[in-house]
């Protein structure tokens, strides 16, 4: 691991990958998308955007579980919690605002709200003290959901459920792409969702938009040289999947994953914060296992609350129509410790990313 | 209380008295008698979870922590006071031996402990323990963190993050091994000779927000731009791991044993060697150089090639999902 990293991040070839971007890009504005937050922070944290050439433009899409969480399944968690259900979920959660509560704030008035590493985690956590109801918050893309998945199926206890928001990625850049105005030259594709998903999952996406999509790893050097991929073929005037991060990501995709998925999982429309709803984007729990789904076992709704706030413009840096520095608030009303808009509450949105890893303008 | 005072806690010590009126007087108050220079005075409160973490506890947290303040400051460290609160049925044993580790590190740097206090809250009322300790050094040249002019070189007496990453490492929920030990330790005596010899003329130590908490503070207060030369930065192996599994930034990780130093250019060499010919510098390195342009600002020039600014961190890291 070590040699992988020091050769993924070595100097010289990343000038060398930088060169041939310069080389290769077209005499034209370039915009490509990717949608993982991981990529953002690799893209920001090394500062990446200083090595592109000029004209060429990579944007964060909706790339953050966290961020498109709508208000009505944050609710739902907030309800639950402050009714006395153990409520577990991701620390990234914490802070995303609900219509009146974040889970944090529900936390500081007492209501029982676990932080987890993963969802096995909150089912032990049911196991140590059966008279307790415990609610898994799930969020998360196809990364996350084989992990809720595999407890779902292997009998989890009486007192345990799932509060489902899991998503998913293709369906999502489908719908970017189906916006009117939507303008993408490329797609930078996840390497984490297509490690579970396969590469070939976007082949219907390349052909029937006309756009290359590269699946790229998550250092420096794996983003460069993705990047090239996509300069080239949009050089030469080509559409295809291509896979830059073969190490981690295969074209069929992790099967055994996928068929958890099927088995614990139906795909519905569901709605992401700031975008509206998505037609077959989202995962609910079967109806055979709904002994375990928490919708249908408490008793909780949830009303549309306001999802951005007034002046935010999240809803256009979550498809991918501008960056976080062209809206007023960034880094002025909306900072990560007082967030605003969605994009600066996860810690993988767009904004945050560009906030904590100072992605602003060196002049 | 007193008994136990007598018997057990005040032996622990063996520096008790900096003037006339001492700790074994048990007087109101002691008194110094200080060498020339300007005194310098800090206090702090110290908390950490767990009480004991790999590499230290929170005895050798709170004399670490009095003691590198008064040294960042430009003082030698002279004297210092304890107020211990405990929770009620705390152990005697344990508190002995917190207090063995933090009697310790004031002998280690030649300060004396003047005066205490201990106070005791119900059980539930709090975590443990908790350790105030106020600090008085004396300054023949006071050091202030807004000194930097433009040209100076930025200095670190050694690696950085191990304190923040060995304490997340710890935490049991997330099943990890590491030998990664906290780096909580005194900067006294390995800055005398710097501090004697060479222009010093802005310091800090890089608890609470890492380094680039340090940085920032240090370049918005002198009014400087500083511009940081990323592969520079000593990070241990471990923590880069821990960072990268974590999502967290070893940049804005706490350092207990850590100094930031900008020394007048003429003098960056000099005060890298006195650094690294002692065992707790020897890993020391020069990390970047203070400019003109950008007031206020840190950019850092990243290993890969690329150039950002090294923002000041805010609020507590929350690892992330994936």
């Amino acid at each position: 691991m070590k040699t992988d990293r020091e050769f993924l991040r070595n100097p010289q070839r990343a000038q060398a990958l930088a060169e041939v971007l310069r080389k290769t890009a077209p005499q034209r504005p370039v915009r490509i998308v990717h949608v993982c937050g991981t990529h953002e922070i690799t893209i920001s944290a090394h500062g990446l955007r200083h090595m592109l050439p000029e004209g060429v433009s990579v944007l964060e899409g909706p790339g953050c579980p966290v961020c498109v969480t709508s208000t009505v399944d944050l609710d739902q968690a907030v309800q639950l919690a402050t009714g006395g259900v153990a409520v577990c979920t991701f620390g990234d959660m914490m802070r995303v605002p609900g219509t009146e509560l974040t889970l944090d704030q529900a936390r500081s008035r007492g209501a029982p709200v676990h932080t987890v590493l993963s969802a096995t985690d909150a089912v032990e956590l049911a196991r140590r003290d059966p008279g307790r109801d415990v609610v898994f918050f799930a969020v998360g893309f196809e990364t996350t959901a084989p992990g809720t998945a595999a407890v779902l199926l292997e009998d989890p206890p009486k007192n345990f459920s799932v509060l489902c928001s899991h998503k998913l990625i293709p369906p999502a850049v489908e719908h970017l792409l189906d916006l009117p105005g939507t303008e993408l030259d490329g797609l930078l594709a996840p390497g984490h969702v297509s490690t579970v998903i396969g590469a070939n999952a976007y082949s219907r996406l390349a052909t029937r938009h006309q756009v290359p999509v590269v699946v790229g790893g998550f250092e420096p050097l794996d983003v460069l040289y993705a990047l090239v991929l996509l300069l080239r073929q949009l050089r030469d005037d080509q559409a295809k999947v291509e896979n830059a991060y073969p190490r981690a990501v295969t074209w069929e995709g992790n099967k055994q994953a996928q068929d958890l998925l099927r088995r614990a999982f139906r795909v519905y429309g569901a709605s992401w914060r700031g975008i509206g709803e998505i037609p077959a984007s989202g995962l609910a729990v079967r109806p055979e296992l709904s002994q375990w789904d928490a919708a249908l076992k408490y008793d909780i709704k949830g009303d549309r609350g306001q999802e951005v706030a007034p002046g935010c413009r999240c809803a256009e840096v979550l498809v991918a129509r501008a960056v976080p520095a062209d809206c007023p608030l960034f880094g002025v009303s909306c900072t990560p410790l007082s967030p605003v808009g969605p994009c600066m509450v996860g810690a993988e949105g767009a904004c945050a990313v560009w906030y904590r890893h100072g992605e602003r303008p060196v002049v | 209380m007193g008994r136990l005072l007598a018997e057990r806690v005040l032996p622990k010590f063996s520096l008790r008295s900096a003037g006339t009126v001492d700790l074994d007087a048990l007087d109101d108050g002691a008194t110094l008698t200080l060498p020339e220079g300007e005194a310098v005075v800090t206090t702090d409160a110290h908390v950490v979870k767990p009480l004991y973490f790999p590499g230290g506890d929170i005895g050798r947290l709170a004399a670490c922590g009095t003691v590198n303040d008064l040294v960042v400051m430009g003082a030698k460290p002279v004297a210092c006071t304890l107020a211990m609160v405990l929770e009620a049925g705390f152990s005697i044993d344990v508190l002995e031996d917190l207090l063995l580790s933090c009697a310790r590190i004031l002998e280690m740097t030649g300060t004396a402990l003047v005066a205490g206090d201990t106070k005791v809250m119900g059980a539930g009322e709090l975590d443990g323990v908790v350790l105030t300790t106020t600090g008085i050094g004396v300054a023949r040249k006071v050091i202030r963190d807004s000194g930097i002019h433009p040209g100076d070189e930025l200095l670190v007496t050694g690696p950085i993050g191990d304190h923040g990453m060995a304490l997340v490492a710890a935490r049991e929920e997330f099943h990890l091994q590491s030998d990664l030990m906290s780096d909580v330790a005194p900067l006294w005596p390995l800055l005398a000779e710097v501090l004697e010899q060479t222009n010093v003329t802005a310091m800090k130590d890089p608890t609470r927000g890492g380094l680039a908490a340090a940085l920032n503070e240090m370049a918005r207060k002198s009014g400087v731009g500083i511009e940081i030369d990323g592969p520079s930065i000593p990070l241990r192996p471990q923590v880069r791991a821990l960072a990268d599994l974590l999502g967290l930034d070893p940049l804005q990780s706490a350092c207990e044993g850590r100094a930031v130093l900008a020394v007048a250019p003429a003098d960056a060499e000099k005060a890298l060697a006195l650094l690294r010919s002692q065992p707790a510098g020897r890993e020391a390195a020069v990390i970047g150089r203070a400019t003109e342009h950008r007031p206020g600002q840190v950019v850092l020039n990243t290993e890969v090639g690329g150039r950002r600014l090294l923002d000041m961190p805010l609020g507590d890291p929350l690892p992330r999902i994936c």
